[in-house]
């Protein structure tokens, strides 16, 4: 051959181009772009909300009372005299910070540990899946208010919660990927070769595996958004004053026949941010290819 | 001749491609089938075919558009129908057989319900009359037993079977003109001459139109009157069956017909180089001209028109008289090598099984099931290619895996070299491990799509000889040569690579091993006939260089002569005949081998297939006497179904394991055999 010897291109660089490449196909798609803007939004608006609201989210104005949007308040007040739209664009704060670090939890070891199951497989695999069905067959609010109530609130308590529960749906989607991997030839390959299990997952499973991990865990993110704002709203969220768009419901819903603003912003918020994950999620799986309905023109 | 059925003139179709060009998949393509007259369109895959005989119904794949030109059935342009004018025609007097006819039944319908919504459809027949027509169509089909049919669900029949409720659906419409797509691909070799003539005897009963799309001229060969050869989207040669086979005025069509086993030839087959460029690649002049042993410079500049010739063929090239002068027929090595003596690798009375008693058959005292593989033992020898053959479900493939330890024994012994080996690769020690390597039939599925060529090849290199860094690089390198692919392959992942290349880079990590022992299941059943030459060639090479012993599974028996020194027959799991290559496709044989030998299609006018037993799928192996007592055409009588044969020895360490013994065997088979041989 003529060809100098080509060094490979190190496994990182090359992954990373790959992942380059599936951003663009999602922003080539209109969910996907859609999607994308409104997440990167929301995002950005947690980040930097503390320096361009117009008021001090805590500031009460007695005089203000429930006021109707105004030049001067856009989103009206809420029944404590405070701005809505300074507690509605700092009111995912919370909500996106906890999610965010639990979600990569929860798919970290819900996917581990059924890429483990998928492979080793037997009864142990049976027994777990058992577990996990019976687990999932329960309202998921009751499980983590029982957890809430024992442990109290707060961030170091929320976390670990939403991780654990919504690690536990991750097991099964891990699990049913790795079993199509497994029956691959390039696994029983690695088998007859002599290759360990680990080496198996590390090599053989996981690059295979990720994909549908990836899309699994954006639909996670949306899951955990609405139960975390759900438990806000019960009250076993954030504590007044940070403002938190499940609180901000609850706080508004009894004066929402006169004062609907209260509830608009905060509503729009969320929906908005789901929706968009949602979005992402749905475009993410196309370009992944993991959407069967796909299919190449030719 | 009559008016044309179907005809194609001057039809181009492409798609548009990611730079926003317009590339074609067929181009310019003229044809016509009159009625009562069939056309095989043959090539490799990628060249157009299938898409020409959709086309020919007026149906394009998504994404694919009609760039000029146009398709009559019966003088109408189909791509003028409106939805409603095509869907009166298609599936009724123009009708299509795809090619995997389990995926084209409804799951959840009876046949008899199926045929009955064909006929609802199609024929215009009363309800009431629908019952004992397609009790007809069945019949028409062979089908044994319409009435049982009738009430059976898809999966309850066989792939054979399955393909024939196919084939009754298509003749439902009573059609004038039939498509078939690869109908046979898939199938078992005695199932696929069985199905093939029975659409012969449609065929000529009906005075159909049909064209017949394959990648085996084999097949071809048994049931069309004219073939078209396609490349690279044209037609590059067209002409009568005969005249196309036996003296092909197009370089690719010879180099085609020397890329096929063949069963009356122990030769390799000869390789075609290169591979057909992609859609819009083509230059200026002629396709193939890349590939073409004959080229001239003009050739690359100016494109060949479709010229008639003086023997009535049509041929798309400059030079067709220097042509005939390419070889067509393997003139490839005999694979021939040194083989020493020492066993390498001993089966001893072994058996598989996969269904195992569960806790509740042993409280009850019941039997367990019969295994899968029983009672097989084989010896290979150092530096040998043992080739084991069978139909579907014989156990070939899960004999490999359980010499491999992908699957556990139920019984008996595997030995490698002197040692036992233990039965699973977790009781295996490394050096074992390393020593047998095993490579799968479909690379697609044996290499990891998210790996490059570079770590796939790292993964034995690293395990077996600690290898990093630039001694890694280097014999990753040496290893591609030996494939005969370069070191800019490295970096590639499986999705850039053709076929062949895949299947090289999946035969590169076995040897990365350095075996003694590589096993392969059907290594080249999933590639094309040229390219199967190359792999082929490849092997053998490997083994002459580095006295490799190779197992070589096949369901192709002109694959499995032109590479093995030994074969073994199976059927059901159980050995039928041992022996060197040239025994075991000589007389005598048992009778199975005689069945199997006799469905062989060769792409030759002038030999027929013998066709002497029926192709009933059996699911499992009779509890006693011998496996194939079932279908058998020399059965004796109750000795068949009672007692297990005992082996007969023959010369040169040929056994036949049969009733009948070998002189009895070889007096009844010589008339049939001199039969062909006259023919």
């Amino acid at each position: 051959m003529t060809d100098a010897p080509a060094t490979p291109a190190p496994a990182r660089a090359r992954a990373l181009s790959r992942w380059g490449g599936v951003l663009r196909d999602v922003m080539s798609r209109p969910s996907g772009a859609i999607g994308l803007t409104l997440v990167v939004f929301h995002v950005v608006l947690a980040i930097v909300s503390p320096w361009i609201v117009p008021y001090d989210y805590r500031a009460m104005d007695a005089t203000l009372m429930l006021k109707g949007p105004s030049a001067l308040h856009w989103l009206g007040t809420d029944h404590l005299g405070r701005d809505v739209l300074t507690r509605t664009l700092m009111g995912g704060r919370e909500a996106l910070l906890i999610t965010g670090i639990a979600t990569p939890i929860a798919v970290a070891w819900g996917g581990l540990l059924g890429i483990w199951f998928g492979l080793v497989g037997g009864r142990a695999d049976e027994v777990l899946m058992r577990v996990v069905d019976a687990f999932l067959s329960l309202p998921w609010i009751l499980k983590m208010l029982v957890l809430i109530v024992t442990f109290g609130t707060g961030i170091e308590v929320l976390i670990p919660t939403l991780a654990f529960f919504y690690g536990i749906p991750v097991i099964r989607i891990a699990r049913a990927a790795t079993h199509d991997v497994v029956a691959r030839d390039f696994v029983s390959a690695a088998r007859a070769r002599g290759h360990g299990r680990i080496t198996i997952i590390r090599k053989e499973l996981l690059p295979n595996v990720l994909d549908a991990l990836m899309v699994e865990g954006a639909m996670r993110w949306s899951w955990m958004l609405l139960a975390f704002s759900s438990l806000s709203f019960l009250g076993f969220g954030v504590s007044p004053p940070t403002p938190d768009w499940g609180l901000m419901i609850a706080d508004a819903r009894g004066f929402m026949s006169f004062a609907p603003w209260g509830v608009l912003g905060p509503v729009i918020a969320l929906s908005s941010l789901i929706i968009g994950i949602n979005l992402t999620a749905d475009a993410l799986a196309k370009a992944l290819g993991l959407d069967r309905a796909q299919k190449a023109p030719v | 001749m009559s008016a044309p059925m179907i005809e194609v003139r001057g039809l181009s179709v492409g798609f548009t491609g990611r730079s926003g060009a317009t590339l074609p998949v067929l181009r310019d393509i003229d044809l016509t089938v009159a009625p009562g007259e069939s056309l095989g369109l043959v090539g490799e895959s990628g060249s157009g075919k299938s898409t020409l005989a959709l086309a020919a119904m007026g149906y394009l794949k998504r994404g694919l558009r009609r760039l000029e030109g146009s398709a009559l059935y019966r003088g109408e342009d189909m791509f003028a129908k409106s939805r409603s004018e095509l869907e009166a025609v298609r599936g009724g007097k123009l009708a299509l057989i795809p090619q995997n006819s389990g995926q084209s039944l409804t799951p959840t319908l009876r046949i008899g319900a199926q045929l009955g919504e064909a006929l609802r459809l199609h024929a215009g027949l009363p309800a009431d009359r629908h019952r004992a027509r397609v009790l007809e169509l069945l019949g028409q089909v062979r089908l044994p037993d319409p009435e049982a049919i009738f009430d059976r669900f898809p999966h309850e029949l066989s792939g054979g079977q399955q393909q024939r409720a196919a084939i009754a659906m298509a003749l439902a419409g009573t059609p004038d003109a039939l498509l078939l797509d690869e109908p046979t691909t898939g199938l078992d070799v005695t199932t696929q001459a069985h199905i093939l003539e029975l659409l012969r005897e449609i065929a000529a009963e009906r005075g159909m139109a049909m064209v017949y799309v394959s990648h085996d001229l084999g097949a071809i060969v048994r049931v069309c009157d004219r073939v078209a050869v396609m490349y690279a989207g044209e037609i590059v040669l067209q002409g009568s069956v005969r005249q196309v086979l036996k003296a092909p005025a197009h370089p690719y069509a010879r180099g085609l017909l020397a890329s096929i086993p063949r069963l009356s030839d122990p030769a390799l087959p000869v390789a075609l180089g290169g591979r057909p460029p992609a859609p819009g690649q083509a230059g200026a002049g002629c396709a193939f001209v890349d590939r073409c042993a004959i080229a001239q410079p003009r050739c690359r500049t100016e494109h060949p028109a479709l010229t008639p010739l003086a023997s009535g063929d049509a041929v798309r090239c400059h030079f067709p008289a220097e042509a005939q002068t390419l070889p067509i027929a393997g003139q490839g090595t005999a694979s021939d090598d040194a083989r020493g003596e020492a066993p390498v690798l001993t089966l001893d009375d072994l058996s598989i099984s996969y269904s195992r008693p569960g806790l509740l058959d042993r409280l009850m005292g019941r039997a367990a099931a019969v295994p899968t593989v029983d009672d097989v033992a084989l010896t290979v020898r150092r530096g040998e290619t043992l080739g084991l053959v069978g139909e579907s479900g014989s156990g070939k493939s899960t004999i490999l895996k359980t010499v491999a330890g992908l699957l556990g024994a139920a019984g008996g012994e595997i030995r490698f070299e002197d040692t036992p080996l233990p039965g699973v690769v977790e009781q295996r020690r490394p050096d074992q491990l390393r020593r047998i390597q095993l490579v799968f039939q479909n690379p697609d599925d044996s290499l990891n799509p998210r790996q490059t060529v570079a770590e796939i090849l790292e993964q034995p290199l690293k395990l077996y000889f600690g290898l990093s860094g630039q001694a890694l690089l280097d014999r990753s390198t040496e290893i591609l040569e030996r494939v005969r692919l370069g070191a800019h392959y490295l970096d590639r992942l499986p999705g850039q690579l053709s076929g062949g290349e895949k299947q090289r880079v999946a035969i590169a990590r076995a040897f990365a091993a350095q075996p003694d022992l590589v096993l392969c299941d059907e290594v080249t059943s999933a590639l094309d006939v040229s390219v199967q030459a190359a792999v082929l060639d490849l092997l053998d090479e490997l083994q002459r260089t580095q006295g490799t012993t190779y197992v070589f599974v096949s369901h192709d028996l002109a694959v499995v002569r032109a590479l093995s020194d030994r074969v073994a027959v199976l059927y059901q799991g159980r050995l039928c005949e041992v022996g060197p290559s040239d025994k075991v496709y000589g007389l005598p044989s048992h009778p199975y081998t005689e069945v199997l030998l006799g469905a062989v299609l060769e792409p030759d006018p002038d030999v027929a297939p013998r066709l002497t037993a029926d192709d009933v799928v059996e699911l499992s192996p009779p509890a006693r006497g011998c496996a194939f007592q079932r279908r058998c055409p020399r059965k004796l009588g109750a000795v068949c179904e009672t007692d297990t044969p005992p082996w007969h020895m023959g010369a040169g360490g040929h056994a036949v394991r049969c009733h009948i013994d070998l002189a009895d065997l070889a007096a009844a088979q010589a008339p049939a055999q001199d039969a062909v041989k006259k023919a």
